[in-house]
């Protein structure tokens, strides 16, 4: 009963990864740049959601909110940060979007404080029981929405002609354009799409923490960045997986290497270990 | 005469300059980007510190961490070997959080309290801030010396291309090897005097955070060049002390420095004046 409560608690966990790396990933398929600063709008979204919360009183309007205005950061993101250093070679805008990451985390603690937020009233704080086990309603959401909007996300890709549009753009940007794609317009929709998903996660980490601060970004996300690896630079299907099967073997590690590795040293562990095996990661094809 | 606080400071500036160029030796020289050298800092930091407080000569301590340093330095190498570019910026980051995470849980070396009471330098403080000008100024030598040797040549090919350097027969993975047993052996050395100065570690005192610190002082000063890095370093250093705002706004600043250089001037400050010379020859 234990081993699958921790399984279940992994797979939470794993949600939560799976919502802040899809769109890390679908950046670096489409622009081949690692987006650190994405782990500054997974704690805006947080931000967004207990600020929203307790002037509405609703978590729901808090979690539409935050979707909304971090998607709208993330395309100011890639117009104003990214889209001028696209020609630059990789290492220019990996670096840009470090510094950018760490001013960002900077200025959350100028202006919020450096000891984090709280709900006035935490929301979502009831409990169902299943198969023996107790579940926070909090925890449920997070792996709905996390199934939904993924879920959501394949949909769009495969079934609708904005969704064919970016993945010619994904596959081959020359040839898409020359069919009279709008690029652009796709990377700001994927800017959009990936970041609102960041949005997402930040408001249910910060539900399920009753707490936002300004460096709640960095393990999670810097985590994200082994996952993606993990799952084979800019493969969706593959960052699913990842993120889930971290997510439960850090639920199993947290008990069983305690004594040994921190939590957080067990994601990036695994990363070392698969890539020296794989170096295209799991799920990648190989170069 | 100095004060307490000049030696302090010309400590300080000795250290990170030493710190600065051995990561510009693994990225600048040869083009392999680190985003967790604080790591190595670390190791020697620690070496150097528990040989000390076993009762080891403080040379000893200090040398012994650099080897160390260099040791697992040339491991995290072979990683190089296997995955580039992006891929190899997440496994260096990986090997730092994997050092922090290490160290906190290990309670022979402290767990997260780490080392107190790291004895003082026998040569005392004078003496250590010679030590970490001297080893500042020869890092600096032998960087320029190597810029000029067939090792810094072979540095040079791979980190603009590596396939055509493995095609004009260059045996790319012993000198990536070399490159990262260098560079992280001598941030190793700056560790042992990091922690010979403040006589204080902790797991954290390595993270994330001073390997950006580090990358900042390499990227501002312009990736490669031995003079900048260390103009950098030094101002870098400096800047905290001086100013209390700048102090307070540190990571502010370095993350606004990071984005403005890249998106201004790539080649830091090194790109930025070569241009203005060329610039006020025309």
């Amino acid at each position: 009963m234990f081993l699958v409560e921790l399984f279940v608690q992994g797979l939470i966990q794993g949600s939560v990864y799976a919502l802040i790396a899809v769109g890390l990933t679908l950046v670096y398929g489409l622009l081949r740049i690692l987006h650190v600063a994405h782990a500054g709008l997974f704690t805006l979204g947080g931000y967004a959601g207990v600020l929203v919360t307790n002037a509405t009183g609703s978590v729901a309007v808090a979690l539409v909110f935050a979707a909304l205005s971090v998607g709208a950061v993330g395309m100011a993101v890639y117009r104003f940060c990214y889209e001028p250093i696209l020609r630059r070679p990789p290492y220019v805008a990996l670096i840009a979007s470090i510094g950018l990451f760490i001013a960002m985390e900077e200025l959350f603690r100028i202006v919020f404080g450096p000891f984090g937020l709280t709900y006035d009233i935490v929301p979502l704080q009831g409990s169902v029981v299943i198969g023996g086990m107790y579940l926070r309603s909090a925890e449920l959401v997070t792996m709905a929405l996390a199934a939904v909007l993924i879920g959501g996300l394949g949909l769009l890709a495969g079934r609708t002609r904005i969704g064919l549009a970016w993945r010619a753009t994904v596959s081959v940007p020359e040839m898409a354009e020359s069919f009279g794609i709008d690029i652009v317009k796709v990377r700001y929709l994927n800017f959009f799409i990936g970041s609102a998903l960041a949005g997402v996660a930040g408001v249910m980490v910060s539900v399920l923490n009753n707490l936002v601060e300004p460096t709640m970004g960095s393990v999670a996300s810097y985590k994200a960045l082994a996952i993606i690896v993990l799952g084979g630079l800019g493969n969706v299907r593959g960052t699913l997986v990842a993120a889930l099967t971290l997510g439960v073997i850090e639920a199993y590690g947290t008990i069983y290497l305690a004594g040994f590795l921190d939590r957080d040293a067990i994601a990036f562990a695994v990363l070392i270990v698969i890539l020296m095996v794989r170096p295209q990661g799991l799920f990648g094809r190989s170069a | 005469m100095i004060g307490a606080y000049e030696i302090s400071l010309l400590t300080t500036i000795g250290i990170a300059v030493t710190f600065a160029l051995s990561l510009n030796l693994v990225t600048g020289f040869c083009g392999q980007i680190s985003l967790g050298h604080a790591a190595f800092l670390g190791t020697g930091a620690y070496v150097a510190a528990m040989s000390v407080v076993a009762g080891a000569p403080f040379a000893v301590g200090l040398i012994a961490g650099g080897l160390v340093a260099a040791a697992v330095g040339a491991v995290v190498g072979l990683a190089s070997l296997r995955v580039r570019h992006d891929f190899l910026a997440i496994t260096t980051m990986g090997v730092g959080f994997l050092f922090v995470g290490f160290t906190r849980q290990q309670d022979w070396l402290g767990g997260e309290m780490g080392i107190a009471g790291i004895p003082e330098a026998p040569f005392g403080k004078v003496g250590l801030m010679v030590v970490a000008l001297g080893v500042a100024a020869a890092t600096a030598a032998f960087s320029v010396y190597l810029k000029r040797t067939w090792m810094g040549f072979a540095f040079d090919a791979i980190a603009a291309d590596e396939d055509t350097a493995r095609t004009v027969a260059i045996d790319v993975s012993r000198y990536k090897l070399a490159a990262f047993a260098l560079g992280t052996g001598i941030a190793g050395l700056a560790g042992g005097l990091y922690a010979f100065n403040i006589r204080f570690i902790a797991p954290d005192s390595f993270g994330f955070v001073e390997s950006v610190t580090v990358l900042a002082m390499v990227v501002i000063g312009g990736i490669g060049s031995v003079l900048w890095v260390t103009v950098a370093a030094a101002a870098l250093a400096v800047l905290p002390q001086w100013f209390q705002a700048v102090d307070d706004y540190k990571l502010l600043l370095y993350g606004v420095l990071l984005f403005t250089v890249m998106r201004l001037s790539p080649g830091g400050l090194a790109g930025l004046v070569a241009r203005l010379v060329r610039g006020v020859r025309q």
